[in-house]
Formats: structure tokens, C-alpha cells, sequence
């Protein structure tokens, strides 16, 4: 059959109102990838530039320039961007050292919860049967537990530090790289391909380094964009309750916790990082979002 | 139970002259990605009451996209209808509100669909969903509807429909799926049914069982029939009269046995030598790929896969007209139709 | 529909003694003496071994787990330190404001959700289609706790139209509420929008309306019931995420629940407290998921008759 009977198929067939939005999505670089894409790239550059401009140092105090509102100028004439908190701490520097702690705790947790869960998935999808079983229950059970309550705990018992908070988030954060990982293992490995290699006397490892782990980038990749937003997010609630990052490298959520109490007499100090941190996520979303429907509309669901 | 009643506005079968369903010079065009192409071109026929057609030819000839014209299935705002008439016992339903249309969907034309598994709801019991159009239609009760289910499975041959009124339906086989999609179509007396591919979707031993139930409920019913088909080996016995379509065009009409006999377009003969009929000379399947709708060939879009092709065929593009020497009934658009019919007698 | 009921609460309870047992591992994951943590440094020795032998600790770890689990079953997780009393009933006394809140969100977020899902699916491609995914696309990454305070800057300081802070009036639940509903509504409407679309292009929705069904019954109940499957298997896990939410809003907004009790035992080591109300929550969760299951399976028959 040539494209053309395959096309009008297609159209014939009642789901034609589909085809303008697939035409619309295409193959290109459109708007909903490069645009989240500037936004992002601006965060990181202002995360590695920013503090290095405008030092923060967590311990100074400027009680003449308390509180000042934003786009306001210090007694010496410089102008505070974002304005200054109770301490006279000024705010667009506590804004991207907190950019620098969110952004490292987010691609820190990713990194550790992906590596988690992709060998979890490789042992469960390659070799199966009980290792299979028990790993898949663990995650099952771990499912049932509200994410954000087994972080508390977690911290809780061990207390506050930026690697603590890494640890706690990829804990709670695993289970849905396992989960792909492993439907991409078990949709792969019994693929011809696959079985050519095995048949030349490929090892395991091999196979699951050339054959499986390859088809297993793609979703990875778009689980760990559409996952970093909600772990910065997690992050920022872990930090606002006083269990995430230590005030001494204070993160978004820190800060925001920090302008609570100042809520009527400096409305800025929690609604400015506030804004930064919606940015940020809003941005990975909607690339996750374009991403996912770019390289696998099947994955709707996740 | 019958029904007898009919909705009101629709005059009562026969009142009116002149076939049941007439297409006059239907044009339907899709939107796609590289844009508009006509999927149905200037498409004339008529169904008369009672009488059973087969409209035949490979996917993408147009057949299907004319039969969701006919019921207003046509998918929007892509499918437009770029001109002709669609006329239903005499009132031209393009002429109408959408709302028409529908009103007489259900009761007095019924489709019945390629695929029973994808065209049942896997949510709803078998009885609710053949029993809906009455219970919706004419507000009669559950219980009623119920009953009227059962009777209908019965009659389309489903076994113990007391039980199996109440399963759902990936709980039947594909050929009880399909007994169950004739059930629901027939389930208000409809004067025409569409059968879309009915059996494509089936089991080859099935398919002759449920062609044959259609055959005997259109005799019973009375009721007009069109059968969509690309397998002309499954209408050949039960249809009066053959459409043949290509690219979107009427290539060849008449009754079937006519055209099956006596093919006078190179594309209907091609179809028949599709089927095996124990001469083995003449198993010709046809050459060469269906045409892309969107860069249709010039003159006879059938040229470049026609033996009987010449610069007549590439340039003019030929109408349909009687077949040479053979009844009026048959018609042609073939430029080449003498030689094509020559070549068949011998 | 019975063996199915029962795999299901087998399930149920695996599971719940999985959070049982990952709680067990990670208060034993407390660096150091946990007795002298929760006592801190200026307890006598004594108190301190004789919080270790109420605790158990004095135990090999396999008896001190198999203690838990027989504890877990009694619902006795031991005295709050900081409150005094029995733990759990401390918990049990403040779930129903939890409770109490996390259903009004979810209610939001399934009705506005669902709502405007349709809407958008209805609509789709037009202005109110976009305004309404766009709408969704922010709210759905907007932190909860930041949108709290906003609103209570705004409604509650600047507005002065409702209380900022605390619970007795319908008026004190519907901020927290919003906040807390929010990023769901905004996943729900999503989920609905798309299930519908998707539906729509169905062969049984072709079926309905060459039935001559009006497209108000297409749409209500033949798209919208097959539409819903999906939807409620995950408004279900969206309740565990809910809850979870509880502790940062109730926070928030100084509302008398189960959440804002573990944060504050939390700072005074409370792991009565904490347990207990960490165990609580999860309970609830798998109650919850257990009816999902089985609602499931009267919606969709396929789950239901399988195996």
C-alpha cells in the first residue's frame, strides 16, 4: 500500500479533527520546546553567574536597609532589584543562590533516583521472576505511600542537609524510572535484534548495555523532565517546613518560609522566589510536556 | 413486537415515488496535511426499496467516505461536502439541519460498522445497547427495551439470549459480535442499511454465515440493503446490483450478475479476476498500487494500471456510459469498454 | 465480582504491611541512640534507659520488629512526649479536620476538573479550549504552599474577605481547599480533556450516533463512562498525593489536622506522634485506592470478568 491509500485510510477512518493538531505538532523545534528551553537556559546561566555578581552571604545583616521594597535604593544609593528582607539581606542574590540550591538538589535527586531506577528496572524487566516479583511489590508499596509524607519521615529521622534532601527526594523519586525502564526492557528484549546478539553468544551485560539500555533513553529522558519541576517543587514544601536545606545555603522554600511571618508588612520577600520557583517549573513542564508527545505520544498516562 | 409506527415527518414506505436513496453527483473532500484532497467525486447512484446493491472497490475508492455522508458520520470540520445532493425518500438531507439527519439514523437507516469489537461499548451490556434506539427513541421502558433485545439477538441467531442479553462485549465471539452490531441496526424495522465492510473484520467461515443472515433478513424485512465490500466473492449471491467505484469515482454499474459476467471497465475485470473460478487463465489479479488521492493521474486515474491504456485514457477523462451491446442497465466509464468486453469473451 | 473484592483487600493489606515495615526501617535509620535524641542532651541516664525499654530498643532488631508489627496491629504506637497521652489518639482526634479538607479539594478538583475537561473537549481548538489548557499548564506547576500565602496576601490581608488561618467555619475551609485542589484540578482537567478526545474517535461512538442518538447521550453516558475509567484510577492516587499535601497547607494556613501535628512533633521528636500519623495517612490511602480498585471494576467489566 502506497502513503496515499494509507493517508486517506487515516481520514476516512472518524478521527480526522486529529490531523490539524498532529500537523500542528510536526517534527519541528516548535515554540512549546524552544521557549521553556530560553527560560531554563536563563535559570541555569543566572544559578552559575548570579551569585558570583551579586555575593550572598548568608550571615550578613544591614538592619538600615531592612524591608525595602522592590526597586528601591540602599542609603548608599544602590538599587535592590528585588527588594531586601528583615534582615537586610538583598533579595535578588538570596533568589539565585536559592536558583543554584533548587536547581543542583533537582538535577542531583534526578540523577541518583534515575540511576536507581533504571538498574531497578533492568534486574526486574531482563532477568524477571522473583527478583521481578519482589522489586515490583516494593515499588507497588511504595506507590501507596504519599511521596511527600515518606520525605517528612525520612527527614525527620535524619535530619537537614542539602544531601540529605537529595537522598530523601530519590528515595521517594525511583519507582517511576524503574517502572519505564522496565516496560521498555521487557517491550525490547525479546526483539529480533535482540535475539540475534544473544544467538552470537553475547554476554548479559552485553546485550543490555548495546541492545536494551539504548531503546531506554528516549523515555528516561522525558520522565526526568517531566519529573524535575514536581522535584524542585517537593524540595521547595520540604524546605518550607523546615525539613529540606539548612539556612545557611537557603533554598527557595526557605525563603518563602522566611517572608511567612512578613506577609502584611513586606508582601515581597515570599512572593518574589515564590514567582521564580513557578517560572522555573511552569517552564519544565511544558517541555516535558512537548517532549513526551515529541518522542512517545503512548506515554500519556504517566 | 414490531414496530410499525415511523417518525413523524417521514411519509410511510411507498407513498412516494422514485428510489429510496439517491446520490446525485456527490463531491466530498478531506483536509490533510498537505492539503485538500477529494475523496468522493461527483458519486451518482440509487438504492431502491428493498433492493440490495453492493458498492465494491479497493480501500481508498471512496465507498466508505460515501456511506458516512449518507448517515452525516462525516468527520468535521476536515470532511466537507463540495457539492450533489443526498436524497433520503425524496427529501435531500444536505439540504437539511444536521439534526435531520439524525432523526432518521437508527430508524430508518441503520449502519452496521466494519469492526463489532471496536463498535460495541466495552462498557454496556449487549441488551442495553440494542435495546437504546427504542428506549431512547420512543421512551419505552428498561424492561420493554429489554425484551425487545432479547427478541431481536434471537432473531439475528445469537443462542440463549435470555443470558446473553446481559454480557458484554468482549464476552462474544467476533461472529457473535457481529450478529449482536445487526441486531442493534435492525432493532427499529430500518427501510436501508449500510453494511460497512460487514464481514472484513471476521473469521472466513464466518463470513459466509453472516452474509447469508443479512441476505435472509433483507428478504424477510424487506428492507433496502447496501453492502460495502472490497471482496466482490462476498456479495456475488446475495446483491441485485453492483456499484464498482475508483478513486472516488463510479466506474462501472449494473446488476451483478451482468458485471460479473460481462465486466466492460478493465478495474471491474480485474476485480473478478481477483477470484478464483477454476479457470486458471483468467486469475489476473490487478497490477500496480491504488492511486494517491492527492496527485490523481490525468484522464482515467486507472491508466497507469490498465492493460487497455492509450493517450485517449491519459488526457480525457471518460464519463460513464451503456455499456456497448449489452443491457441498458449497464453503464461504463471506459473509453475502451468494446475491446475490454471483446477480451472477456474471449 | 467476590474473588475480585478479595484479591483486592488481600492486596490491601500487603501493602499496608509494607508501609508498616518501611516505617520500622527508617526510625531505625535515626543516627545514634533515638532514646537520646528524643530526650535530648540534658536527660539522666535513667530516663534514657527507661525510654529504651518502653521503645523496645533493648531488643535484637528481628524481636523489636515483630513487637512493631504486633503494636501496629493494637494501633499502639506508644505516649506523645510533647502532648502526653496516648499517640494515636492524638492523631485520631485531629483526622477528621484532615479528612475534613482533603475531600472538599478533592471534590474541587474532580468536579472543576472533570467540568472543564469536557468543556475543553467539547471546544477543542477554541479560545475557551486554550485559555482553559493554558490556565492549566501554570496551575498545575504552581507550588501549593506559595499559592497559599498569595491568596491569603490577597483574599485574606488585602481583601479581608475571608480568614487567613485556622478552621471552624465553612469560610476557613475554602482557601485552604483551593490551594490545596489546585494542581489536581488542573491534572483531572487534562486527564478528562484528552481521554475524551480520544474517545470521541472511537468505533462505538460512530455506532451511538448512527443509532440517531442525540449527541447530548453520545457524549453522556457513551464517551464520558469510557472516558472516566482512566480518571478514577488516578483521582485515587491523587487522594495520597492530597493528603501528602495536607501537611504542607495545613501548615500553611494553621489548620488543626493530622499534617501540621507531625510537622510540629517532628521538631520535638516526637516519633510517636510522627508514626502514628504518617501510619494513619497511609491507611486512609489504601482504603481509598481499595474502593478505586473496586470501582474500577464496575466501571470498566473488562477488569472486572478478567481471569
Amino acid at each position: 500500500m502506497t502513503g496515499g491509500t494509507e493517508l486517506i485510510e487515516t481520514v476516512a477512518a472518524p478521527m480526522a479533527d486529529a490531523v490539524p493538531e498532529r500537523v500542528r505538532r510536526g517534527r519541528g523545534w516548535g515554540p512549546r520546546i524552544w521557549i521553556p528551553l530560553v527560560v531554563v537556559a536563563f535559570y541555569v546561566l543566572a544559578a552559575i553567574f548570579g551569585p558570583m555578581i551579586v555575593t550572598f552571604d548568608p550571615v550578613a545583616t544591614d538592619t538600615a536597609n531592612r524591608l525595602l521594597p522592590p526597586l528601591s535604593h540602599r542609603d548608599d544609593g544602590s538599587l535592590v532589584l528585588f527588594g531586601t528582607d528583615q534582615v537586610g539581606q538583598d533579595l535578588l542574590a538570596q533568589t539565585m543562590q536559592g536558583a543554584r540550591v533548587s536547581m543542583l538538589v533537582g538535577v542531583a535527586t534526578l540523577l541518583l533516583a534515575g540511576f536507581i531506577g533504571v538498574v531497578v528496572g533492568v534486574v526486574s524487566g531482563y532477568f524477571g521472576r522473583w527478583a521481578d516479583a519482589v522489586l515490583m511489590r516494593v515499588a507497588d508499596i511504595q506507590l501507596t505511600f504519599p511521596g511527600i509524607l515518606l520525605a517528612i519521615l525520612i527527614a525527620a529521622v535524619i535530619g537537614q542537609s542539602v544531601l540529605n534532601v537529595v537522598l530523601i527526594l530519590a528515595i521517594s523519586g525511583w519507582v517511576t524510572f524503574a517502572r519505564v525502564t522496565r516496560g521498555q526492557v521487557l517491550a525490547t528484549k525479546n526483539r529480533e535484534y535482540v535475539d540475534a546478539t544473544r544467538t552470537l553468544g553475547a554476554s548479559n551485560w552485553h546485550i543490555i548495555r548495546t541492545c536494551i539500555l539504548p531503546a531506554c533513553t528516549a523515555p528516561i529522558l522525558v520522565i526526568a523532565t517531566l519529573d524535575i519541576g514536581s522535584v524542585i517543587l517537593a524540595e521547595a514544601a520540604l524546605s518550607f517546613l523546615g525539613l529540606g536545606t539548612p539556612a545557611s545555603t537557603p533554598s527557595w522554600g526557605v525563603t518563602i518560609a522566611n517572608g511567612r511571618n512578613l506577609l502584611s508588612s513586606a508582601w515581597w520577600v515570599s512572593t518574589i522566589p515564590g514567582i521564580c520557583l513557578a517560572i522555573l517549573v511552569v517552564s519544565f513542564g511544558i517541555l516535558g510536556d512537548a517532549l513526551r508527545d515529541r518522542f512517545d505520544p503512548k506515554m500519556k498516562g504517566i | 413486537m414490531r414496530l410499525a409506527e415511523r417518525p413523524t415527518g417521514t411519509a410511510a414506505p411507498g407513498t412516494r415515488t422514485g428510489p429510496l436513496l439517491r446520490v446525485q453527483d456527490l463531491s466530498v473532500s478531506f483536509a490533510t496535511g498537505s492539503g485538500r484532497l477529494r475523496a468522493v467525486d461527483g458519486v451518482s447512484f440509487d438504492v431502491g426499496a428493498g433492493e440490495t446493491v453492493a458498492v465494491l472497490g479497493e480501500s481508498g475508492s471512496g465507498k466508505s467516505v460515501t456511506a458516512q455522508t449518507v448517515m452525516g458520520l462525516l468527520p468535521r470540520p476536515a470532511g466537507r461536502i463540495d457539492g450533489g445532493s443526498v436524497s433520503f425518500d425524496g427529501v435531500d438531507l444536505l439540504d437539511r439541519p444536521d439534526s435531520y439527519t439524525r432523526a432518521l439514523c437508527g430508524t430508518d437507516i441503520a449502519m452496521i460498522f466494519q469492526d463489532p469489537l471496536s463498535s460495541l461499548n466495552p462498557v454496556f451490556r449487549v441488551g442495553t445497547q440494542i435495546g437504546e434506539t427504542l428506549r431512547r427513541r420512543r421512551g419505552v421502558s428498561r424492561r420493554k427495551a429489554r425484551e425487545h433485545a432479547i427478541e431481536m439477538m434471537h432473531r439475528v441467531g445469537i443462542p440463549a439470549p435470555e443470558k446473553r442479553v446481559d454480557d458484554y462485549p468482549h464476552q462474544f465471539s467476533g461472529g457473535m459480535r457481529q450478529r449482536v452490531m445487526i441486531a442493534m441496526a435492525l432493532s427499529m424495522n430500518p427501510r436501508l442499511v449500510i453494511a460497512d465492510e460487514p464481514t472484513t473484520a471476521l473469521d472466513v467461515t464466518v463470513q459466509a454465515q453472516i452474509m447469508s443472515l443479512l441476505a435472509d433478513l433483507q428478504r424477510e424485512e424487506g428492507m433496502a440493503l447496501v453492502l460495502i465490500t472490497h471482496d466482490l466473492g462476498v456479495v456475488a449471491d446475495v446483491a441485485d446490483r453492483a456499484i464498482l467505484m475508483y478513486a472516488g469515482r463510479v466506474v462501472e454499474t449494473g446488476p451483478i450478475r451482468e458485471v460479473y459476467d460481462h465486466g466492460a471497465h478493465p478495474y471491474s475485470v480485474g476485480l473478478m479476476g481477483s477470484l478464483p473460478t477454476g479457470d486458471q487463465d483468467r486469475l489476473t489479479p490487478i497490477t500496480g498500487a491504488p492511486p494517491d488521492l492527492r496527485q490523481l493521474p490525468t484522464g482515467c486515474s486507472f491508466h497507469p494500471r490498465c492493460a487497455f491504456a492509450t493517450d485517449r485514457c491519459r488526457t480525457e477523462e471518460p464519463v460513464l456510459r451503456p455499456a456497448p451491446d449489452r443491457p441498458q442497465a449497464h453503464l461504463t466509464a471506459c473509453h475502451h469498454a468494446e475491446e475490454v468486453l471483446a477480451d472477456g469473451i474471449r | 465480582m467476590v474473588a475480585y473484592i478479595v484479591r483486592r483487600l488481600l492486596f490491601a493489606a500487603f501493602v499496608m504491611w509494607g508501609a508498616v515495615t518501611i516505617v520500622f526501617i527508617v526510625l531505625r535509620m535515626v543516627p545514634g541512640d533515638p532514646a537520646l535524641v528524643m530526650l535530648g542532651p540534658d536527660a539522666s541516664p535513667d530516663e534514657i534507659a527507661a525510654l529504651r525499654e518502653s521503645l523496645g530498643l533493648t531488643e535484637p532488631i528481628p524481636q523489636q520488629y515483630l513487637h512493631y508489627l504486633a503494636s501496629s496491629v493494637r494501633l499502639d504506637f506508644g505516649d506523645s512526649i510533647r502532648l502526653g497521652g496516648d499517640a494515636m489518639g492524638h492523631v485520631l482526634e485531629r483526622m477528621p479536620m484532615t479528612i475534613q479538607l482533603s475531600v472538599a479539594a478533592l471534590m474541587f478538583a474532580v468536579v472543576f476538573g472533570i467540568g472543564f475537561g469536557i468543556v475543553a473537549a467539547l471546544r477543542v481548538n477554541t479560545w475557551a479550549d486554550r485559555v482553559i489548557t493554558v490556565t492549566s499548564l501554570v496551575t498545575h506547576s504552581l507550588p501549593s504552599f506559595w499559592v497559599g500565602l498569595v491568596l491569603i496576601l490577597m483574599l485574606a490581608r488585602g481583601l479581608q474577605l475571608l480568614p487567613s488561618g485556622g478552621a471552624g467555619s465553612f469560610a476557613h475551609l475554602l482557601l485552604p481547599a483551593f490551594a490545596l485542589a489546585l494542581p489536581f484540578t488542573a491534572m483531572v482537567m487534562r486527564l478528562t480533556r484528552s481521554g475524551l478526545l480520544e474517545v470521541i474517535n472511537e468505533g462505538y461512538i460512530a455506532t451511538a450516533r448512527s443509532k440517531g442518538l442525540s449527541e447530548r447521550v453520545v457524549i453522556f453516558p457513551h464517551a464520558i463512562r469510557n472516558a472516566l475509567i482512566p480518571i478514577v484510577t488516578v483521582v485515587g492516587l491523587y487522594f495520597g498525593a492530597i493528603l501528602g499535601g495536607t501537611v504542607v497547607i495545613e501548615t500553611v494556613f494553621a489548620w488543626p489536622g493530622v499534617g501540621r501535628l507531625i510537622v510540629d512533633s517532628i521538631g520535638f521528636r516526637d516519633y510517636g506522634v510522627v508514626q502514628s500519623g504518617i501510619l494513619v495517612i497511609a491507611a486512609i490511602f489504601v482504603m481509598i485506592n481499595l474502593i478505586v480498585d473496586i470501582l474500577y471494576g464496575y466501571l470498566d467489566p473488562r477488569v472486572r470478568l478478567a481471569r
